[in-house]
């Protein structure tokens, strides 16, 4: 039991490391703002596109999501920061992840937008045709507001799952909170470093898993 | 011309495709312990709270959501590199499997959960009343029906499972990333890396067309 104090929970040896920690814990905040932002928005604009119905473009949308759903996250990073720069393509390590994460973010909500698309009654469609809309404007104001109602909790589960993956960052030095915190564990040789930095991370994620429990009865179809 | 011989070239490949393949093993190994370990918890967690149990269920949420809030990265640095500190010694295959199967078992314990609660009622009363035990209703009535009930979810997460796989690499288990890695570091050459996704789209993707499939069909009228 003392040793697990000891080496667990052991607050007084870490705290001189506490301001780099929370350092890097901005690092992780940061990447997950920026990864949510982008890879919502593109799979939103990709599942746009699909209602669209354009054969050739679906079929490149379906590979694109398709590829991106088969490939570990770690794979497609470690890909882009390793592989492009011999195109040329030269990332930093932050970069890299937030790129990495939003084109996996963005093929699943690509594909949980088209489901909610499929979940909202036919009858809507018609009904906004038939009252004089253009296939625009039936889109854009009668079925993506349904839309996002209905993907809310799963987009929510997906986007934390994706924004976990920022810890993938620390295997190509981006100095985010797992990596400032296993630099620090071997600095003083004590892993109270990593228990601090697993509090952090549910200090983030807890509320948000506890959200998509309550979405879950709120959103709920009523039985 | 440059493009092929950067990404695609097929001497290197050729060079680098015996540890591929010994990676590619490795990743199917963990995978075939890790998905049924965690499955089967899952499972008899969302089993145990069916009993609604009050303060067992609050445990059981804890157990979940704390897992599930915790990146299983995380999960694997703190059971490799700091266990071993209070005498706890896991190897690099233990010490993945450990961290996959915990992290796994909470996505799995929800979704066996709302299989189970999606079951109606009148089944679990129907078959207590015609005097079924109630391990036997669980058994034989709400398991069948609740895992039928949420099948494209299972599905998805045993893909999110497998593919997890690939954060061994981060304690340097040589499975298929790690393989690529050291092939890239070997040649100065990303041929192995394309390959090794290659190699993951190809196993992976008739699970990703399978799950595509379970969903219902799209109609827009036009």
């Amino acid at each position: 039991m003392e040793k697990i104090l000891y080496y667990f929970f052991n607050w007084p040896l870490i705290a001189p490391h506490l301001p780099a920690m929370l350092k890097g814990f901005a690092v992780t905040l940061q990447m997950a703002a920026l990864t949510i932002a982008f890879g919502l928005t593109l799979g939103l604009a990709l599942a746009v596109l699909r209602t669209y119905g354009n054969k050739l473009l679906n079929a490149a949308l379906i590979f694109y999501v398709d590829v991106f759903r088969a490939i570990p996250q770690l794979v497609i990073l470690v890909l882009i920061f390793f592989a492009l720069p011999g195109v040329g393509i030269v990332l930093d390590p932050v970069t890299a992840t937030v790129v990495a994460l939003s084109l996996v973010l963005a093929a699943f909500a690509e594909e949980i937008f088209w489901s909610g698309i499929a979940a909202v009654a036919r009858g809507q469609w018609e009904a906004g045709r038939c009252g004089g809309l253009t296939f625009n404007q039936t889109l854009f104001s009668i079925i993506l507001p349904q839309v996002v109602r209905i993907a809310i909790p799963p987009l929510t589960n997906r986007a934390i799952g994706i924004t976990k993956g920022t810890t993938l960052g620390s295997v190509i030095a981006v100095p985010e909170l797992l990596n400032v915190a296993s630099s620090v564990q071997s600095t003083i040789a004590n892993p109270t470093a990593l228990t601090a930095a697993a509090v952090l991370f549910c200090l983030i994620f807890l509320p948000f898993v506890r959200l998509t429990r309550w979405m879950e009865g709120h959103y709920a179809p009523k039985r | 011309m440059e493009l092929i011989d950067t990404f695609f070239n097929a001497d290197i490949f050729l060079k680098i495709w015996p540890l591929l393949l010994s990676g590619l093993w490795l990743t199917l190994g963990l995978a075939a312990l890790s998905v049924p370990l965690a499955a089967a918890i899952g499972l008899a967690v969302a089993m145990a709270y069916h009993q609604h149990h009050k303060w067992l269920n609050r445990l059981l949420i804890a157990y979940v959501d704390c897992l599930r809030a915790f990146p299983p990265l995380v999960l694997l640095i703190f059971i490799f590199y700091g266990c071993p500190f209070i005498g706890l010694q896991f190897n690099d295959i233990t010490a993945t499997v450990l961290a996959l199967v915990l992290n796994g078992s909470s996505y799995y314990a929800e979704i066996f959960r709302a299989g189970l609660e999606s079951v109606p009622r009148g089944q679990e009363e129907a078959a207590r009343s015609a005097g079924l035990s109630a391990p036997q209703t669980m058994a034989h009535v709400l398991v069948p029906q609740g895992v039928r009930n949420v099948m494209p979810d299972l599905a998805s997460n045993t893909l999110e499972l497998i593919k997890q796989t690939s954060i061994a690499s981060a304690v340097a288990l040589q499975e298929l990333l790690r393989a690529a890695q050291i092939g890239q570091g070997l040649y100065y050459n990303p041929t192995p890396l394309v390959a090794a996704a290659l190699i993951y789209l190809v196993l992976l993707w008739p699970l990703v067309r399978a799950i595509s499939r379970m969903q219902k069909p799209v109609v827009i009228p036009r």
